[in-house]
């Protein structure tokens, strides 16, 4: 029978154990695991890139709800355990779901230290922990008012940085007279002050917080001098404390952390802890490097595959500020036995120092520039004897043994064991070894497969001189991806040209831009046909032989080679009449399958490819027209019953719908477009998932896009309030038009967005009226030829060869 | 050879493919960008797609259902795909194209 296995949190460490536990035993145990936060794992270490902006949520999921899916994991999102009955082996979450247990893994991780001053809870104070702590100060930044930070370490700085990215005006507040002071001795310390202040950020070391005041939210701070420093938003990131709580409760032994052996082992032999949470040889970690060595032990030992022992060791700290480098490793504090060497260089603004012991490197500070960070901690690791080497040993590997001093002959220098990427404790020789094993070509790979930058990304440099190193000129991290074999241009380049050549035919564009192979193939064809059609919808002649063949003959081919067909039903809504017609056709052609789609319409499944034209003709007697269903086109525009029925309802969202339906219909698009509008925010139209949505309030008409609900699933992102009907629509086909002229084929709203940023499309939608407008009349103009209605074409004769056979040959001989 | 007349080459879009219909089943019959003719089962050694449904690029043509690029003339899947379909003999004379039906001219014989 199958173990049950039960985790406590869902973070980073539990998260690296499960995929060593999955590959080393991947059907023993049925998998539960219950985190407190609402969400998937995901890369914690990345919310400062989120907050700064650099980054999306998205790009920084671990494991995505399929994953969990994948390996039949179930994942209770948003449930705290809030106890552990080691004597039932029952955990029980705050919503009152117990599940039993075979073995127990605790991965609670910490929380953030809340220096109990008074004011501490008054709202506007944050802490910096998850993305909830991210999004709140997101929210606060819109202020664009004054932020105070309380602590000037690793955490603090980070969020400094990223508050003030957003444009607020920032100070920090270190209770120390010189930050980071736990890794950094006060030089680097000063150095990384000037490097802060020089963005714009204010720093008061010695700052002792008094208490935070205000009047029903935060109004500022008070320092024990009695500075007042006003603010309306405080983050509070003065340190971390295990969460051993649930731990305690059980009776199980802690002390700063849950206490567990070397192979991550509680007093309870069915209970296993580890992450920021547990203490092992009287250390607790804040920095994942140790907690993923803590999950290859986990992960072992629950595999019972290998005695695997967890051994300390020092972590490098690097502050993952944009523009500051900044390395600290192992000791660096002053001592009689101890000797260092310095290197300053003021006006490069660089300062390094190795703390030796015995001739060996105990810790290492370094400022400014940070490439030998690798290699000196590889020494440290190594215990390696210095003397010979003394003189230059501050100048970094490159002036060692007469190597050059580019950087590529430094890695290639590198040992085969060196470490290149700490958090994942990826050496050298496993990244050189994927890339000529697995035949990898690119960053992605290396991340996919070896784990090395794919963590807090600083080695980043490091793994593309690998790349490069291994793979010599065949690495061109610059290189946009082709189109396809075809050409080595990539779709930019190709949709760029057809415009600046005024290329209008497909033999045009492949002849002038080189196109390698006589007629390209079934990946670049419909690509070029779509961004014809898009450009001169008055001139160019759509190319059907390059066209998918559900778009070819406008149904939905099916694995048995029959077709589906679905009508167009505006806005979801129907008539007696037009079900009546459906029952008939139906009922004519012996059509096997009738079904709600989960577009609000109606499936008509199984139809022989001969009796498309006949199906079409009383479907079209009928009133209807093709639902596009296979285009990449305007599918559907879903509504809810709004004003007309509903009490909650406070515009005509069904009315919209439809008139949204009745304008765009017939428009080709990179890839599919799926709308709703929903009467109300309880949005039962599910507005907020589509690639364009829109959500009526009373003051008008919120216009969403970018959402996602296939293969991704992703919320949409507001793009702005409008007050009536008609700005709503104009917004929406100009934003759609936008759309249309830019992204590549087969790219959905949600990642043309990311790509090219949602500010960027709110200037041009939203804020320029001018653009607005032309892209709203060039949509208008491009209808004119597109909204046709493909099945009565067909009906009239179009295309008849489509659907009949071309001869019918054999049968009588054979009969004879 | 039993050649057995289809039809004309007019007959089929240039990069496309009809369709003939004989008591072994369907036959694809596809005309290139240079107007050269191929026929071949039109059943996709994969699962079975309807290949007279794909795009043609060169001489090749990609299945409808799954991406498999089956070439025309040897009826082998292209790339990492494994897997034959069988081809058929085609004649062109001037516009009129003919097949050559083995094993049914053995039976009408
Ligand atoms: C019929 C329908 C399922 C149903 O019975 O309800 C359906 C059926 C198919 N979907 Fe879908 N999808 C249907 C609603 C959806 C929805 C829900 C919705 O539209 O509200 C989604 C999630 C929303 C979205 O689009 O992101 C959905 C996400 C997909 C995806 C994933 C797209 C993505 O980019 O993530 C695919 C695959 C693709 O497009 O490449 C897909 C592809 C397909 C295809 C076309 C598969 C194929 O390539 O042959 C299926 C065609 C069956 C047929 O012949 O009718 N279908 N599909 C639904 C038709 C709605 C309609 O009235 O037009
Ligand atoms: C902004 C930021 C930047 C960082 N930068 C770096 C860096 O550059 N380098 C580095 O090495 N480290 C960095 N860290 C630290 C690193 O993220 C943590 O060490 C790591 O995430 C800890 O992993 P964990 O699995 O132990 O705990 P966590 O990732 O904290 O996960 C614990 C989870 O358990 C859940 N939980 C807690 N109690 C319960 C309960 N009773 N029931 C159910 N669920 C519960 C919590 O909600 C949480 O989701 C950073 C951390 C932050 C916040
Ligand atoms: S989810 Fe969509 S694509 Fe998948 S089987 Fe169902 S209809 Fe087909
Ligand atoms: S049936 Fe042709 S590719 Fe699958």
């Amino acid at each position: 029978m199958t173990e049950k296995l039960v985790i406590i949190g869902n973070g980073m460490a539990p998260g690296r154990m499960l995929e060593h536990l999955l590959e080393a035993a991947p059907d023993r145990y049925a998998v539960t695991i219950f985190n407190a936060e609402p969400r998937v794992n995901y890369d914690r270490i990345m919310l400062s890139p989120v907050l700064s902006g650099e980054k999306a949520f998205e790009e920084i999921v671990i494991h995505g709800d399929g994953w969990y899916i994948k390996h039949g994991i179930t994942l209770y999102k948003g449930h705290r355990i809030v106890a552990i009955d080691r004597e039932a082996k029952t955990v029980t979450s705050d919503h009152g779901v117990t599940e039993s247990y075979d073995r127990l893994v605790i991965a609670t991780g910490s929380v953030p230290f809340i220096i109990p001053v008074p004011g501490k809870d008054l709202p506007g104070v944050l802490t910096y922990r998850d993305l909830d702590d991210v999004n709140a100060m997101l929210l606060a930044a819109q202020s664009r008012a004054k932020a105070v930070v309380i602590g000037g370490g690793l955490l603090g700085l980070e969020a400094a940085a990223g508050l003030k990215e957003r444009g607020m005006d920032v100070t920090v507040l270190h209770v120390m007279p010189t930050l980071m002071e736990r890794q950094l001795d006060p030089a680097a310390g000063y150095l990384l002050q000037k490097a802060v202040e020089a963005r714009g950020i204010k720093i008061m070391t010695k700052a002792n917080t008094k208490a935070i005041f205000g009047n029903g939210k935060v109004e500022g701070v008070e320092l024990m001098d009695g500075t007042i420093i006003p603010a309306t938003l405080v983050v509070m990131a003065v340190g971390i404390r295990p969460s051993i709580g649930l731990a305690k409760e059980a009776g199980l032994e802690v002390n700063r952390g849950i206490v567990v052996d070397d192979r991550m082992r509680t007093s309870d032999p069915a209970i296993m802890a580890l992450g920021e949470c547990a203490e092992v040889g009287g250390h607790v970690y804040g920095l994942v490097a140790p907690l993923y060595e803590m999950a290859r032990v986990a992960a072992a030992g629950l595999a019972n595959s290998e005695e695997r022992r967890f051994v300390h060791s020092d972590t490098p700290t690097k502050l993952k500020v944009t523009g500051i480098d900044l390395y600290s490793l192992g000791d660096f504090a002053d001592g009689e036995d101890r000797e260092e060497i310095i290197l300053r260089d003021a006006s490069a603004g660089i300062y390094k120092r190795v703390v030796l012991q015995d001739n060996r490197i105990i810790g290492t500070v370094l400022f400014g520039e940070t490439a030998d960070g690798a290699w000196f901690n590889d020494l440290k690791k190594k215990a390696t004897d210095i003397s010979e080497m003394r003189d230059t040993l501050i100048f970094g590997q490159a002036f060692q043994g007469g190597v050059s001093s580019d950087p590529l002959a430094a890695v290639a220098a590198l040992a085969d064991d060196a470490e290149i990427c700490g958090c994942n404790g990826v050496c050298k020789g496993k990244i050189t070894g994927a890339i000529t094993t697995k035949g990898l070509t690119g960053l992605d790979d290396v991340r996919a497969h070896t784990k090395a930058s794919a963590s807090c990304g600083s080695c980043t440099g490091l793994v593309e001189q690998l790349l490069r190193l291994t793979l010599g000129e065949a690495y061109n991290p610059a290189a946009v991806q082709p189109m396809c074999g075809c050409t080595s241009l990539g779709h930019d380049d190709v949709r760029r040209l057809i415009k600046a050549k005024g290329l209008k035919t497909i033999p045009a564009v492949m002849q002038e831009l080189e196109w390698k192979t006589s007629c390209g193939c079934a990946k670049c064809r419909p690509a070029l046909n779509y961004y014809l059609v898009c450009d001169w919808p008055d001139q160019y002649a759509d190319d059907y032989q390059s066209r998918f063949i559900n778009e070819r003959v406008h149904a939905n081919i099916q694995k048995d080679g029959t077709y589906s067909v679905v009508p167009r039903m505006w806005g979801g809504v129907t008539s007696a009449g037009e079900l009546r017609a459906i029952a008939d056709v139906v009922d004519k052609f012996e059509i096997p399958m009738v079904k709600v789609t989960g577009g609000q319409r109606i499936d008509m499944l199984g139809i022989r490819k001969e009796d498309l034209p006949a199906v079409w003709a009383d479907l079209g007697r009928a009133g209807f027209v093709s639902g596009h269903a296979y285009a990449k086109g305007l599918r559907t525009v879903k509504t809810c019953v709004g004003t007309d029925w509903c009490r909650f309802g406070t515009q005509d969202s069904t009315g919209l719908g439809i008139r949204i339906e009745k304008f765009m219909w017939g428009s080709w698009t990179p890839a599919k477009v799926k709308m709703a509008v929903s009467g109300c925010p309880r949005n039962c139209a599910e507005a907020t998932c589509k690639d364009v949505g829109v959500v009526c309030v009373d003051s008008g008409y919120e216009i969403h896009f970018a959402g996602a609900a296939g293969l991704d699933i992703k919320g949409t992102e507001v793009l702005g309030l409008v007050k009536t009907e008609d700005e709503a629509l104009e917004v929406i086909v100009a934003l759609v038009q936008m759309y249309r002229e830019q992204a590549r084929y087969l790219e959905r709203i949600y990642k043309w967005a990311k790509r090219i940023g949602t500010a960027e499309i709110k200037r041009q939608i939203l804020d320029d009226a001018d653009k607005r407008k032309a892209y709203y009349e060039r949509f208008v103009f491009s209808q004119k030829f597109a909204q046709v209605d493909p099945w009565s074409e067909r009906v009239s004769g179009k295309d008849k060869h489509e659907f009949r056979p071309m001869a019918s040959v054999g049968f009588a001989e054979a009969a004879e | 050879m039993n050649w057995i007349a289809i039809g004309s080459i007019t007959d089929i879009p240039p990069r496309g493919a009809r369709c003939v219909e004989t008591p072994q089943g369907k036959i694809a019959v596809f005309r290139t960008t240079d107007d050269q003719v191929f026929a071949i089962d039109d059943h996709c050694p994969h699962k079975g797609g309807p290949l007279s449904q794909g795009i043609v690029h060169g001489a090749a043509v990609t299945c409808p259902l799954h991406n498999w690029v089956i070439s025309l003339e040897t009826g082998k899947a292209l790339g990492a795909d494994e897997g034959l379909v069988r081809t058929i003999p085609v004649k062109v004379e001037g516009e009129r194209l003919f097949i050559a039906l083995e094993a049914l001219a053995s039976k009408a014989a």
